[in-house]
């Protein structure tokens, strides 16, 4: 997959134990493969949850879902696939050389990210504002429905955990665009942007089961 | 990498021999020294030997808690400790044991030192990720202490729901504990995969692979599979206790069985976690001690990871009394059994290896033997309690303690000391007292079995697991068991003893001394600094006793890597004379 050659300079950041560029690159990006199963499967428990309660509660994740504001969530759901597009870009401008398109693409990507943080914080604090909040401190009286409360726990528990993924991935993507800046990234080298970006990816694709899982019932 | 640049490679590698050390003057412990170079190394060797006295200390740690419930356990009421002191001991024998004794035993502390030594690796693929993993296990652990001091823990170490959302205690700090300690293993799994994938020297073919690293292959396929599952179990009690989400708690509209269901999910596929690395050593050192080539390769190989395919389909037998559906419950039942099938595989191959081998008894291979009884009565009760009308009767009584402590330590602690003593000359460069070394094993042998024979007994007759106070008629059998733990807490003392001694005292190691083929015993006695002071290329299977030795010692003659996993290494190039 790599486009360096082994018959290369070989880069200064190039690990002792690696005999080459190649080899570094390759073992990267399956490490990075590898540890998305286990993010999947992290996901995958709450997944389950929601697939149980779903099945016990039909009617109520539909009359539920309809406090979920499906427009913001529909922004949300546009702002993080064109965060995608731009980390993909970032690669891609490495690919090609273009040591000045990685940083500004790094950099609408994360200023994506934090569109889709203020977002979800507005989302969140106007919920709490009507008492709806996870658990037994669920207070909100307009959902005709008993269990009200496990549906917003599985709605905060799931986008909760997204969105700790969304800052830990705009925590990467600022280290990304300082060493851009410092010009460490170029054709030759870009292993960080690459698994970087192939982590972004499944934090987009997860949210893209979450909008219609939690917003778009009926 | 260019295709034709290889193709001239191909056929045209220069390999030469290179004769391991027996004294080296410099190796990976004194070229870099000090408190600060331990603490900050990236040597898979080192992080390994940090490792090996992390879990030594919690060994002895879940041990001494061991001890302190069978003597509580004397007389059938209280013996010296309260009901409550008496529950959150065994909690933590339990989970100390299993989180931060078993889980890292062979994976983290042995397979660290071994896995890239067996691939011809300078490392493994990720050492500042290896550290990493280390740290958190630690933090982890500190974590878990503080739980204890904070409060205690009384749910076992199961911590099933509603019990542990509701009680006191510090259930909170003790899950966030094992989530930091979980993220360590999983990230040890995802080194491990990619280092077996990326890492193999020249002419290392996934058929010549050794089947430690199989096995730990297998292993790490459950970790990153079934722990984060585990994780997120673990978030969701947490979450349960602070905010009171309802999940698993029925008063709220919630499941307790869902919680089951989550945490078995990993905890049944954890057990084999526990075991499968185990299996690795076994076939290690049956092959060496018999100086003869493993008996079925490939079904070893390969069982390993159907044994690691299957233990994901067979958590509902946690929970034939739990009230899941019948028909659910017969099909874990019966894929249960299935499980009993490449276990078995494993067991006749392991036979059939000794059948006409040149069996030398040294304590390794002691230590296997002990290993083969207890391990193959704990797999025939597992089969036992995998039928469903007799663990109606048997679940949750001594007979369920008695059959996993066969398993995990007649069989995983078993295999894990022989490992220790097969490879301690390796990491250590010391021999150890054989004479003592056998003593140790009998005893333990036998004191194990006093301890957990009689469990069996009581426990068909009833004696439910767990209880502080019991009927009177159940009492010889608890003290022969207390009598029994107590030998066992002598044999395993006897093993530190002589092991610590052997670094100060023992006789220098060769760097061979078990005339083994593998490619960890082809390099100097401690190894260097960076395992190899040349490529190693492979050509014979790591078992082929059949063939000269000076085969199983070829580098590349000229420096550069000759690497790249398209590389063919042919007999037609190389130059034996030279050195």
């Amino acid at each position: 997959m790599a486009n360096h050659s082994s018959s290369a300079s070989e880069s200064r950041f190039m690990q002792h134990h690696f005999v080459d560029a190649d080899q570094q690159f390759d073992a990267a990006k399956m490490g990075m493969w590898i540890f998305l199963v286990t993010e999947i499967l992290f996901f995958g428990g709450l997944f389950a949850a929601y697939v149980v309660y779903r099945l016990w509660y039909p009617e109520l994740f539909t009359l539920a879902s309809e406090e979920l504001n499906t427009l913001w969530g529909g922004v949300n759901t546009v702002v993080l696939i064109g965060s995608s597009l731009t980390v993909a870009m970032a690669i891609k401008s490495a690919q090609l050389n273009q040591k000045k398109n990685i940083a500004i693409n790094l950099g609408i990507t994360l200023a994506l990210a934090g569109v889709f943080m203020v977002i979800k914080y507005f989302e969140w604090t106007h919920k709490f504002h009507l008492g709806i909040f996870p658990g037994e401190f669920y207070s909100f009286e307009g959902i005709d429905h008993p269990k009200a409360n496990i549906f917003f726990s599985l709605y905060y528990l799931m986008t909760g955990l997204h969105g700790i993924h969304v800052v830990i991935g705009m925590g990467l993507m600022a280290w990304l665009l300082w060493r851009s800046l410092k010009g460490h990234f170029n054709s030759e080298y870009y292993t960080p942007v690459e698994i970087t970006g192939l982590y972004w990816h499944l934090v987009d694709i997860i949210w893209i089961f979450l909008f219609p899982l939690f917003y778009l019932i009926d | 990498m260019d295709t034709a640049e290889s193709s001239s490679t191909l056929n045209k590698i220069q390999v030469q021999r290179f004769k391991p050390d027996d004294n080296p003057d410099k190796h990976y412990l004194n070229e870099e020294t000090g408190l600060w170079s331990w603490l900050t190394t990236v040597d898979h060797k080192k992080i390994g030997i940090m490792y090996l006295a992390s879990i030594t200390f919690f060994f002895f740690i879940g041990g001494l808690m061991a001890l302190l419930v069978r003597t509580e356990l004397w007389t059938p009421a209280k013996t010296f400790i309260e009901a409550n002191t008496y529950n959150q001991l065994f909690t933590l024998h339990g989970a100390v044991m299993i989180f931060l004794f078993l889980v890292p035993s062979v994976p983290a502390a042995l397979g660290n030192f071994i896995l890239p030594l067996q691939l011809g690796a300078k490392d493994v693929a990720f050492p500042r990720l290896n550290l990493l993993s280390y740290y958190l296990y630690l933090a982890g652990s500190f974590i878990a202490v503080y739980a204890i001091f904070s409060g205690g823990i009384d749910t076992g170490w199961t911590f099933y729901t509603p019990y542990s959302s509701s009680t006191g205690g510090a259930v909170t700090t003790m899950t966030f504990g094992v989530f930091v300690i979980g993220f360590s293993s999983i990230l040890t799994g995802v080194n491990f995969i990619t280092t077996i994938h990326k890492m193999r020297a020249p002419g290392l073919t996934w058929d010549k692979l050794p089947l430690f690293c199989w096995g730990l292959y297998a292993t790490s396929i459950i970790q990153i599979l079934a722990t984060p599952v585990l994780a997120i179990t673990l978030a969701l009690v947490a979450m349960e206790r602070i905010l009171g989400i309802g999940i698993f708690d029925p008063a709220l509209g919630g499941d307790p069985v869902l919680y089951q269901h989550f945490f078995w999910f990993y905890s049944h596929p954890a057990v084999y976690i526990m075991i499968v690395p185990g299996f690795g050593v076994v076939s290690e050192i049956i092959s060496t001690f018999s100086k003869k080539h493993i008996f079925g390769y490939w079904a070893i190989a390969l069982s390993s990871l159907a044994i690691a395919f299957i233990g994901f389909l067979v958590w509902g037998h946690h929970m034939f009394v739990s009230g899941q559906a019948t028909l659910a419950s017969m099909v874990f039942s019966f894929l249960t059994f299935l499980v009993g099938i490449p276990t078995g595989i494993k067991m006749f191959n392991w036979t059939a290896t000794l059948y006409k081998g040149s069996i030398k008894l040294a304590s390794p291979l002691l230590y296997i033997f002990g290993f083969f009884f207890l391990f193959l009565v704990g797999g025939l009760t597992g089969i036992v309690l995998g039928s469903i009308a007799l663990d109606v009767h048997l679940h949750d009584t001594y007979y369920v303690v008695a059959h996993f402590h066969f398993v995990m330590v007649g069989g995983m602690v078993m295999a894990f000391l022989a490992g220790l003593h097969y490879w301690w000359p390796k990491i250590t460069g010391k021999m150890y007292n054989e004479t003592m070394a056998k003593i140790a094993c009998g005893i333990i042998f036998v004191g194990f079995n006093v301890t957990f024979l009689p469990q069996f007994v009581m426990g068909s007759q009833g004696m439910p697991r767990r209880y502080f106070n019991y009927i009177e008629q159940f009492q010889p059998f608890h003290q022969v068991s207390t009598i029994g733990s107590y030998i066992l807490g002598l044999g395993f003392l006897m093993v530190f003893y002589y092991l610590v001694k052997s670094i100060y005292r023992g006789k220098q190691a060769p760097a061979n001394p078990w005339g083994s083929r593998a490619l960890e015993w082809q390099i100097s006695a401690m190894p260097p600094l960076h395992n190899f002071h040349h490529t190693p290329v492979i050509i014979n299977g790591p078992y082929d006793y059949h063939k000269p030795m000076e085969e199983f010692q070829l580098g590349l003659a000229e420096s550069g890597n000759g690497h790249g996993h398209d590389v063919e290494v042919t007999k037609e190039g190389e130059d034996l004379s030279a050195e």
